[in-house]
């Protein structure tokens, strides 16, 4: 006899115990603490901070512990708590041209005013595993002169092109962008909006996006024009008060790209940009936001459309996050049993009118 | 720290009655209200990251939050059953996050929240029934722009649509769409119904209020009571309502939509009731199939 199926309450429960204790691993190991996650796993921290669009080294480093390390899986867990917290008000916007910086370079000047600051980067290391790093308790390293100590002003790269007119002026506006928290996306978008989709999309498919126009899929000839990493004050205006005060400070990297010129008859040739910022030190991320928002902008610029992937913004914004992304993927995990019935009847049903009719044809070819 | 990963039974203290703030509530309920006083137009709205992923449901969750009172008794069906693993998860969530009582019976309910079936039992005036729907737009498929989408809806150029449906005819002799079927409603807007069986879409045409969220892709649309709702066909192949040509093996029902299940590896089968409140009360009633 057929029993229906019954028991999915248990199931998940089991199974959430089940997971409790995976996550946990050989309990003999030393459980990993939410401050080790946040100061040695720094870059995943920074990562969930970045496409989790909330600034919060801790509660990023329980995400990563909660979800055993799976980075989309903390996004997600960051994403859902934030939509819970209320919106009290906006920041001024942050000055990035004021930034502490750990880490400033530019690819297309040989120096800078600031000068070129390498900071903690993987760039000129060589990919050796350092086995080292496996024995444990090892003496922390002995700390590195640092730039933010200097106190030197590094005024933007931009700026110098700018001053000479070499690069396009990007319209400045006090207008308050759009909130794709709090607006359902719209078609076409504005390069605002299509800023925060891009910097909290998915840092592969961004990457991917990105990668693909330096192959030709919409090329633009970027040039790093600079790439700074480093602390910036996020202030905000109190009613009470009448003026901005200092609530913080965030570490941000902001990537500007000086990109392939434009000019006319009537215009002169000027270089163009592309921009990217994300939270924490994520260059690869900022690199690859600013490659793709240059992209985007093919028509602002009066450039042809190749048909390039990154040059679709419907395509590139409707696909770029990866907890919808994921969530839509995965779902199909779920039941479809009752659509997949209908399915079969369907091809029952063909498969005996087919063979209904190909019965006769087959005798005929026989005889 | 809030830990939302954690299934057990603890109320769902410090967070607001059906866990969405009110005026998130309060957006989600105008774009019902303007889904209801345009049946089958698909409004946007900013959709709320929700604690389940999205493709489970985050659109049903959402617009079930923003209909939900205290008073209110709540079902959660999935694939037409009270006790499929993510009908389980989102009717916990909401007894949880709002206390309201739950039920498995159709009758009960005050509010249903559905994926992929239509209740057997006919629904009555004041029974809400919310649509967990992943792909809103019904011309997706022949057409992945919703910029152009949006100006076919505008000036109902429903051409594409047609075109499709004949050219499965031309190819396989019938519409090869089996769940997910096309309907217009009220005369104007091509609508997707989720991906319910079209053995359903019959169903469509109800006194219960019918809403579907679409969280993912930001839009929620509706059917208000006693709309027209009529599925898309051509004279000479009208619409059919297809199910397996069986009974249910548990309650003996002939009109409910069957599930296949297979009982061993030698082509062995027998079908059941998808709709378990159906086939439960139907037998509890002492009506009994073969298996029984």
């Amino acid at each position: 006899m057929y029993v229906a199926v019954k028991g999915g309450e248990r199931a998940i429960d089991n199974a959430h115990r089940w997971l409790a204790e995976e996550r946990r691993g050989d309990a003999e190991v030393p459980e990993l603490g939410v401050a080790q996650i946040r100061e040695q796993m720094s870059l995943a921290v920074n990562r969930v901070m970045a496409e989790g669009s909330l600034y919060d080294p801790d509660l990023a480093a329980l995400a990563i512990k909660q979800a055993r390390g799976d980075l989309i899986e903390a996004i997600f867990l960051v994403r859902a708590y934030r939509t819970t917290l209320p919106r009290i008000g906006a920041s001024e916007p942050v000055d990035t041209g004021a930034m502490a910086c750990d880490r400033r370079i530019s690819a297309t000047f040989k120096d800078a005013p600031g000068g070129q600051v390498l900071g903690p980067t993987f760039d000129y290391t060589h990919r050796l595993l350092d086995f080292a790093l496996a024995a444990e308790d090892v003496p922390p390293p002995e700390p590195a002169a640092t730039a933010q100590a200097s106190g030197t002003p590094m005024p933007r790269i931009t700026a110098t092109l700018g001053r000479d007119g070499l690069i396009q002026q990007e319209p400045a506006s006090d207008e308050t962008p759009t909130d794709m928290t709090r607006t359902p996306m719209e078609f076409p978008a504005d390069r605002a909006l299509r800023l925060q989709a891009l910097a909290r999309g998915d840092e592969g498919f961004v990457l991917g996006m990105a990668y693909s126009t330096q192959r030709g899929y919409g090329r633009n000839h970027p040039f790093v024009g600079e790439l700074r990493i480093g602390t910036v004050a996020v202030e905000m205006e109190l009613p009470e008060l009448g003026f901005a005060v200092e609530i913080g400070e965030i570490v941000v990297t902001e990537c500007e790209t000086v990109n392939q010129f434009a000019g006319s008859r009537t215009e002169p040739a000027q270089f163009t940009r592309g921009y990217g910022l994300s939270f924490g030190q994520t260059e690869r991320k900022a690199i690859s936001m600013a490659l793709v928002d240059r992209a985007l902008r093919w028509q602002e610029l009066g450039e042809e459309d190749t048909g390039a992937p990154a040059q679709d913004a419907e395509f590139v914004l409707a696909h770029a996050d990866n907890i919808q992304a994921t969530g839509f993927l995965e779902h199909i995990k779920l039941p479809h049993y009752v659509d997949f019935q209908s399915e079969l009847e369907l091809v029952r049903r063909l498969r005996r009118e087919a063979e209904a009719a190909a019965g006769p044809a087959r005798q005929e070819a026989a005889e | 720290m809030r830990d939302l990963q954690d299934d057990d039974a603890r109320s769902g203290a410090g967070y607001n009655f059906a866990y969405l703030d009110e005026q998130t509530k309060r957006m989600i309920r105008r774009a019902l209200l303007k889904a209801v006083a345009i049946p089958g137009y698909q409004v946007p709205f900013a959709s709320r990251e929700m604690p389940m992923p999205y493709g489970w449901g985050t659109g049903g969750v959402q617009v079930t939050a923003a209909c939900l009172t205290p008073d209110d008794t709540l079902k959660v069906i999935d694939q037409g059953a009270d006790d499929t693993t993510n009908a389980v998860s989102i009717r916990r969530f909401f007894a949880r996050m709002a206390g309201v009582a739950t039920t498995e019976r159709t009758t009960e309910a005050t509010v249903i929240q559905t994926r992929h079936r239509v209740p057997e039992t006919p629904l009555r005036d004041g029974q809400i029934l919310v649509y967990q729907v992943p792909i809103p737009e019904p011309l997706r498929f022949l057409e992945p722009r919703e910029t152009e989408t949006r100006r076919m809806h505008a000036l109902e150029e429903y051409g594409l649509m047609h075109v499709k449906l004949y050219e499965d005819i031309a190819r396989h002799g019938h519409i090869a769409t089996s769940y997910a079927y096309p309907v217009k409603v009220e005369g104007r807007y091509v609508m997707d119904p989720s991906p319910i069986p079209k053995f359903d879409n019959p169903k469509l045409e109800t006194a219960a209020l019918q809403l579907f969220g679409a969280g993912r892709e930001q839009r929620i649309y509706a059917i208000p009571p006693h709309t027209r709702v009529v599925s898309l066909d051509f004279e000479d192949h009208p619409f059919e309502a297809t199910k397996a040509d069986a009974a249910c093996a548990l309650c003996g029902a002939t009109d409910s939509y069957l599930d296949e299940v297979v009982t061993d590896d030698t082509g062995g089968r027998m079908f059941v009731c998808s709709d378990t409140d159906y086939c439960a009360t139907r037998r509890e009633a002492s009506e009994t199939g073969d298996s029984a």
